[in-house]
């Protein structure tokens, strides 16, 4: 799904977040928002996902106005920073939190429900941990489950909040790959959030530099790095 | 490595960990929190029991079988019926609200929650009496109307839900506060109503807190005595509950009926307690996992 943003800013009581940015995601692409902490870039990723709403402009979705849509029907798969699994529930119940939630009528049977979250299993490649709790899961493993959670309501984007973060560095590095085939497997148009500018480089189409609230720099990752086009890009980049 | 411990004479039992006290102070302390006990807790407790079943055991349920004491016993029940749930349910929309959202005023509400714990008992129960007593506005047209609040029932359910309000909220929210939002906005961003985020996800996640609350708030619900006193009136069969009775009994020279209804009293709050024991007892592997993560 292409997403455009036109002109979002947003205010949290006199704090400015993000100053009226525009940008263009081209339909399957995988995004980095790149930044270093307060320069907005949860901020847009949160509007994008419903979380939060704008102070002023407009979000669309394949041309529609998705401004106003609630978080509930944006089908937008949302990955959380620390994962936010229920932690009272199993890894199945987890995915399945999703298709149990739908309205009754398009709700798919506890057959369909178990065929496609064992799917999920497959995908995430952890197929034998459907009845253990969060608490039991490695980092590396929860963050996985949380991918399948949102990928299983069939969401028309994912959206990713430092997905990498909370992990240490040779994790980091298998699950980038695993986020890159996922992204490539079920060609969905990814946003994920980063301030590791390696991450952003090495996993992205495109890398949206951001600092402030505002948008410093798009484009793909060798252009970035060939032709940093202000001060704060090349010092960023470099870092 | 066995080598150079024994060369430098040193066992890994000769190192102590740095919490760790000298055996001395260690059994100095514990005996003095036992005495501290024994002296303010145990003994008066134990007394309650023994001046209750001096006359003998016949005599002290005897005294708890008059129909003074019976009406008594089931008003105390009832009020604790309905301020305990009606708390609960205030204690968790208060900590949600306090918790969950940021809005102007919060912290105005924090305190406002803690002011029963600061307000004197006796004060809380003369502020409804000016509210709702025969001789204000409100009162007044109430009591017309055949509703009177004070020196009835729902005076008492009053004085009493003020007096427990924040035994419920005062355990949620720092649970609440630790848990963050997270969890619910993952909800949310699964298609699920706030409603059903709230029963599925949030309700859970704080259940040992919620009833760890809810029994506090019961023991105190059935054993408070300043508010009560002053808005109930005090008329024995009616507005009598149990710690009201046992005041009045003591004051009549009636040791025996007063001490078995204070030790029932008592006997309600163990009970209390040790049905919270008994679940932290039973779930304690579940307890853990949900503070693990």
């Amino acid at each position: 799904m292409q997403i455009e943003i036109d002109e979002i800013a947003k205010e949290f009581g006199t704090a400015t977040a993000l100053q009226a940015v525009s940008l263009s995601i081209p339909s399957g692409a995988l995004i980095a928002l790149l930044g270093p902490s307060g320069s907005g870039k949860t901020t847009l990723l949160r509007i994008l996902g419903g979380l939060e709403y704008p102070t002023s402009g407009r979000v669309l979705f394949d041309g529609e106005d998705a401004t106003g849509l609630s978080v509930q029907n944006r089908r937008a798969g949302f990955v959380f920073q620390h994962y936010a699994l229920f932690r009272h529930m199993t890894v199945f119940e987890n995915i399945a939190y999703g298709l149990r939630s739908r309205p009754r009528p398009s709700r798919p049977t506890n057959a369909e429900i178990e065929r496609r979250v064992n799917r999920l299993l497959e995908l995430i490649q952890l197929p034998a941990i459907g009845k253990r709790y969060p608490s039991q899961l490695s980092g590396g493993q929860r963050q996985r489950v949380a991918l399948a959670r949102a990928l299983a309501i069939e969401p028309r984007m994912l959206l990713l909040d430092e997905p990498f973060g909370a992990l240490d560095a040779r994790v980091r590095k298998e699950l980038r790959q695993g986020l890159r085939d996922i992204h490539d497997t079920t060609g969905l148009t990814t946003v994920f959030v980063t301030h590791d500018q390696d991450e952003a480089m090495e996993l992205a189409d495109l890398v949206v530099v951001m600092s402030m609230g505002r948008i410093e720099q798009v484009g793909k990752p060798a252009d970035i790095r060939a032709k940093p086009k202000t001060q704060f890009v090349r010092e960023f980049i470099s870092a | 490595m066995t080598t150079t411990l024994k060369t430098s004479g040193l066992r890994p039992q000769n190192f102590k960990s740095a919490t760790q006290e000298p055996v001395w102070l260690r059994y100095t302390l514990i005996a003095v929190v036992l005495l501290v006990l024994s002296v303010l807790l145990y003994a008066p407790l134990i007394a309650v029991f023994v001046e209750a079943l001096d006359d003998g055991i016949i005599m002290a349920i005897e005294s708890l079988g008059n129909r003074d004491a019976q009406e008594a016993i089931k008003l105390t029940l009832i009020i604790a019926a309905i301020a305990v749930p009606a708390n609960a349910l205030f204690g968790i929309a208060a900590a949600w609200a306090i918790t969950k959202f940021d809005w102007r005023g919060k912290a105005f509400l924090i305190t406002l929650i803690d002011l029963p714990f600061s307000v004197s008992p006796v004060v809380a129960g003369l502020c409804l009496i000016l509210l709702f007593g025969a001789n204000s506005m409100v009162g007044g047209w109430l009591v017309a109307n055949g509703y009177p609040i004070i020196f009835a029932v729902p005076g008492i359910v009053l004085a009493t839900m003020f007096i427990t309000f924040p035994f419920v909220a005062r355990e949620l929210i720092p649970v609440m506060t630790e848990q963050g939002r997270s969890e619910e906005e993952a909800a949310l961003t699964l298609g699920a109503s706030g409603w059903r985020a709230f029963f599925t996800v949030t309700l859970p996640n704080i259940r040992w807190a919620l009833l760890y609350g809810v029994l506090l708030c019961n023991a105190r619900a059935m054993g408070e005595f300043g508010a009560v006193a002053v808005v109930s009136g005090k008329i024995r069969g009616q507005t009598a509950t149990m710690p009201i009775m046992i005041e009045m009994l003591y004051n009549e020279y009636m040791s025996v009926a007063a001490f078995s209804m204070a030790a029932l009293l008592a006997v309600l709050a163990l009970v209390t307690l040790m049905l919270k024991s008994a679940l932290e007892w039973r779930y304690a592997d579940q307890l853990a996992a949900s503070h693990r993560h």
